[in-house]
């Protein structure tokens, strides 16, 4: 049977992690097919429909999908479970939201956070925040993953031509309503998906310090990351915490600034290509997972190294 | 109104995990165990309406091995007015749990269904959309503002884009995320207090839901580890070395 992957857009585009997402569930089984609930999301299917790896996009339009009111998602994907033997998506704030509430209904005892597609049926996943690594198998009938993004490559974007088929909605439910969305926007790369990441923790000591990031981060075209006590400080948004309960980065250069490294922070960045970790307390754990370490206090530091940067003739983008 | 609070004994979040060397799974024996950090903030929320004339009752409830009772003890030092403890020999899986729940929600009635947003031992962030999802009630999950309306809540939720608010009508279920309070200390009179306070026990056999495993756990092992590193003298060697060496800028 095949597999059926839950696509994340915004009614006009494709989100990112959608494309990795991809990538592992055809993995499982190449015949997959996407699932687009969307309100006039025409550009998403069609995107969709155009990724060599997707074999058929499925295209649910109606208002009650404009926004990710798990209910109403899941009403709709529960109609088209039957004929596919696993429900995937992407683990993100999206993902696990909406799959357990579909795993539920369908009886399935659902595989979190997959990192590696080992069978149709067995799966790796990290647990304890990344310290130990659980192959696990499912003997569930019907399977519900949900994949961890960064782990896998993004699929290939074109080459495709999949058979775009339109779906009725299913009910709306009335006891969840969409009131607003603070998204904060910026022209930086996005947290989860930008090639370098430069994150400051504590050690910031407040709001305005992290411009001596932003001016960093600007230079190398790089997302900002930020530890859970940076953001509890209230120095920057939630939007920015790397580790367990945020965001998991695989960059090829994390840049971790005034961050002691504890193992929920480490969970979240720890498989990045090259680490660079930035703090004055030299025993600091973040120093054993470092690639290049700089014993230094940031606040003289970070100019520093915005000053080197810019000697340099060319930077990679 | 009521509250069923949800809370689950693991691993202590500042204790090393040691892999066992069979693969069967983590060290377990003589490690500090605590509540699930964010079944606390579940928890202080929970007192926190009932301090605000909110709420009539806060029912605590783990369910685990003879241990898990510390959990819910924790909770109504905390300010719980009563516990349950359902007793489960081995590990189950969320969806067991939330089984299980359906089973104390049916006979409790409450109004609203709080715990953590994710258990930090198996990081299945599953439970509270589960439950959810049996009892056909409304989901908020990664709650990081909660505001109770007339008969519903307007919750705030952190997500990967932001923050996104949504009003969910009563009965509903809140998944709690790490900065929706201050979980608070319990003094010492009410841990004194709170040793008086019932807990009821029930067995997870008496309840009739199938709680057999449906995914098997083959091996657990150690992640690769990354080798040693360097500490380099100045930026300017540090930038060298990126430029240079590890080629990423």
């Amino acid at each position: 049977m095949s597999v059926l992957l839950i696509a994340e857009h915004n009614n006009k585009e494709v989100r990112p992690f959608t494309y990795n997402a991809i990538t592992a569930a055809s993995q499982i089984n190449e015949d997959l097919h996407v699932l687009v609930l969307g309100h006039q999301a025409d550009d998403v299917a069609k995107s969709l429909s155009e990724v060599p790896n997707v074999k058929k996009v499925i295209h649910v339009d109606n208002k009650i999908y404009e926004n990710y009111i798990a209910e109403n998602y899941t009403a709709a994907i529960i109609k088209h479970a039957e004929s596919y033997s696993h429900i995937v998506s992407s683990a993100n704030t999206f993902g696990k939201n909406l799959m357990p509430r579909i795993a539920a209904l369908l009886d399935t005892s659902q595989v979190s956070d997959i990192i590696k597609v080992i069978s149709e049926d067995t799966f790796l996943r990290p647990i304890y925040a990344g310290n130990a690594f659980a192959t696990v198998k499912s003997n569930d009938k019907k399977k519900c993953v949900t994949i961890r993004p960064t782990s896998f490559d993004p699929a290939d974007k074109s080459g495709g031509s999949a058979e775009i088929t339109k779906s009725d909605p299913a009910e709306a439910s009335s006891s969840t309503k969409f009131l607003k969305k603070e998204e904060v926007k910026s022209d930086r790369p996005e947290l989860g998906t930008a090639r370098i990441v430069i994150s400051g923790g504590r050690g910031m000591q407040n709001g305005e310090n992290f411009k001596l990031i932003s001016d960093i981060a600007d230079k190398l075209n790089a997302a900002i990351g930020a530890s859970r006590a940076a953001v509890d400080a209230g120095y920057i948004t939630n939007d920015h915490q790397v580790g367990q309960t945020g965001k998991v980065v695989v960059p090829d250069l994390y840049i971790a600034v005034g961050i002691s490294g504890a193992i929920q922070h480490l969970a979240g960045m720890k498989e990045s290509k090259v680490i660079v970790a930035i703090n004055k307390d030299g025993e600091a754990p973040i120093f054993s997972v470092a690639d290049y370490g700089l014993e230094a206090d940031l606040f003289e530091a970070l100019p520093q190294f915005l000053s080197e940067l810019n000697k340099l003739n060319t930077i990679q983008k | 109104m009521k509250i069923l609070v949800a809370v689950k004994r693991v691993i202590d979040y500042n204790v090393q995990i040691r892999v066992k060397e069979d693969g069967s799974g983590v060290v377990t024996d003589n490690v500090k165990m605590s509540t699930n950090p964010p079944d606390d903030n579940a928890i202080e929320e929970a007192v926190k309406i009932k301090e605000a004339g909110k709420a009539k009752e806060i029912v605590a409830i783990t369910i685990g091995e003879e241990k898990a009772q510390e959990t819910v003890r924790k909770a109504l030092a905390v300010g719980a007015d009563r516990g349950i403890h359902v007793k489960v020999d081995n590990v189950i899986e969320p969806l067991a749990v939330s089984k299980i729940l359906k089973k104390i929600v049916e006979k409790e009635n409450p109004d609203l269904v709080f715990m953590g947003k994710q258990a930090i031992d198996d990081d299945c962030n599953q439970t509270g959309q589960m439950l959810a999802a049996l009892l056909n009630w409304p989901q908020a999950t990664f709650a990081s503002k909660i505001e109770v309306k007339d008969n519903a809540l307007e919750v705030t939720r952190e997500i990967d884009e932001g923050l996104e608010t949504i009003e969910v009508n009563v009965p509903a279920i809140v998944t709690c995320d790490l900065r929706l309070n201050e979980p608070r200390y319990a003094s010492l009179p009410n841990i004194m207090k709170a040793k008086k306070k019932p807990i009821e026990q029930l067995n997870a056999s008496d309840l009739g839901v199938d709680i057999n495993p449906r995914i098997e756990q083959i091996k657990v092992e150690e992640p690769p580890k990354r080798k040693a590193g360097i500490k380099v003298a100045s930026v300017e060697e540090l930038v060298q070395k990126l430029k240079n060496e590890a080629k990423v800028i």
